[in-house]
């Protein structure tokens, strides 16, 4: 874990440092939405990695869910990745869907709007709370098992869900605000987006380790102490 | 014996323990009448907007009392170690699974025949589309719901307070079939729109979660 903040801290605070840079002084102002608009620096790296990390969970919670008899130490190590990128994921997640809301506000003048992309994004945070809630409430061996079928459960739902909201909002049409940055945008900007996407694509790399590697330790510990209640048993019963 | 008679013998036992009790039936239905009348004093149901809501308010209410009897369902195996006796069985985990959701299946659809009437009376409803969609509509979705409820209360059937969680593992995994039930409900009481679409994807969501709850009941019934 130190070894993870010693390199991992420094490089991606540097890059995010360029990256703030660049987006607040080098990037141009946008036409129709003026300074405001930086905002997007940070709404994009965040929703994309929140849209990356699932796909990890749902990787990690399959290579748990085949290996979980044959091979228990890699099926240990997978679970650890699965609740790492999960949690993480549910960061970038709600820090996206905030900056969503601060953006929306001054832009389009609400707060919020039952958008699918929007709407989709708020079902998979919901989806990925539910996750963390099913860890949290089960107990012993099995919260393990649980959490990697719901997530497979997940992994099936959100494309339906995507489609279904696509599908429910073709039906209704909601007024169009404007035409947002993803027509094409300025080429000065690029830099500012590659920049902060790297940068907090390191960030969440590195968010992820740690909390893996402290999953692990807590791992360790509890087999530890699962394995000195049973060698203390003998002793304590004469 | 084979796949189809160790189904018919958990639906049996299932139906003949719910004969004697009567508890899901009674409780769900008095639940789903309670929301019926509470949602007809949130919303005025005398206006022609009652068509437009209808649909939603009928599958919320049923989506909640069924959590209230799912959460049941495995309760009852718990009680003599019942459960761990169907775990040692030879027969296949998924023809226990089956058993209990066409169970609940029927326990549902038998609400949904003394509730049906009495929505009509309540919302002076009739549909303005094709009224015969229903009897499509209906079973799907209660499929639906059944089907994700009736695996989800047994994955949180050892856990801490699982009347808690059984809701809150459900409901997210169930918004793409609540829209579509809600969505085609509303398209056939309203006849503004063409319930064809989300008819198929509900029977799309039906096959899928069938498929993933089959094969992944085994593991959930093992875990420990």
């Amino acid at each position: 874990m130190k070894r993870t903040l010693q390199f991992g801290l420094p490089i991606a605070l540097g890059i995010l440092a360029i990256g703030f840079y660049q987006a607040m002084y080098v990037a141009p102002v946008e036409a129709t939405m003026g300074e405001i608009y930086r905002i997007f620096y940070y709404h994009v790296p965040s929703n994309t990695m929140g849209l990356l990390f699932p796909f990890l969970n749902f990787a990690a919670s399959a290579v748990y869910l085949f290996t979980r008899r044959s091979n228990p130490s890699l099926a240990q190590a997978a679970d650890a990745l699965a609740l790492a990128s999960a949690e993480v994921a549910l960061v970038f997640l709600t820090i996206g869907l905030a900056t969503g809301m601060l953006w929306a506000k001054p832009v389009w003048g609400i707060w919020w709007t039952w958008d699918p992309r929007l709407t989709s994004c708020l079902v998979l945070w919901l989806i990925y709370v539910s996750y963390l809630l099913l860890r949290r409430f089960t107990a012993g061996g099995q919260t393990q098992t649980l959490a990697a079928v719901l997530s497979v459960f997940a992994a099936v739902d959100v494309p339906i869900v995507y489609m279904s909201i696509r599908w429910w909002r073709t039906q209704h049409p909601s007024p169009v605000f404007f035409g947002g940055p993803g027509a094409g945008i300025d080429p000065h900007m690029w830099p500012a987006v590659l920049w902060n996407l790297t940068g907090w694509f390191l960030w969440g790399v590195m968010l992820v380790t740690l909390r893996y590697q402290l999953e692990r330790k807590r791992q360790r510990v509890e087999r530890k102490s699962a394995l000195n209640a049973l060698e203390a048993e003998p002793q304590m019963t004469p | 014996m084979s796949y189809t008679r160790i189904v018919w013998a958990h639906l049996a036992k299932d139906l003949r323990l719910e004969w004697r009790s009567k508890d899901a039936i009674n409780g769900m239905l008095f639940f789903s009448l309670l929301v019926v009348v509470l949602f007809s004093f949130a919303f005025d149901p005398t206006m022609a907007v009652s068509r437009q809501i209808a649909g939603g308010i009928l599958w919320v209410a049923l989506l909640f009392a069924s959590t209230t009897a799912l959460n049941q369902t495995w309760t009852r195996e718990l009680r003599h170690q019942v459960l761990d006796a169907q775990r040692m069985a030879p027969s296949p985990a998924s023809a226990l699974f089956l058993g209990k959701v066409l169970a609940n299946f029927l326990f549902v659809t038998m609400i949904q025949v003394v509730l049906g009437p009495l929505f009509i009376i309540f919302y002076n409803l009739h549909a303005l589309g094709q009224g015969w969609w229903m009897a499509v509509v209906l079973p799907l979705g209660t499929l639906a719901l059944v089907v994700n409820g009736t695996f989800f209360a047994a994955l949180s059937l050892r856990t801490r307070n699982r009347e808690m969680l059984l809701p809150l593992i459900l409901f997210p995994v169930s918004i793409p079939a609540l829209l579509a039930m809600v969505q085609s409900t509303s398209a056939i009481l309203t006849g503004e729109s063409d319930p064809g679409l989300w008819i198929n994807m509900l029977a799309g969501y039906d096959i899928i979660f069938m498929t993933l709850c089959l094969l992944l009941f085994e593991t959930i019934l093992n875990a420990e």
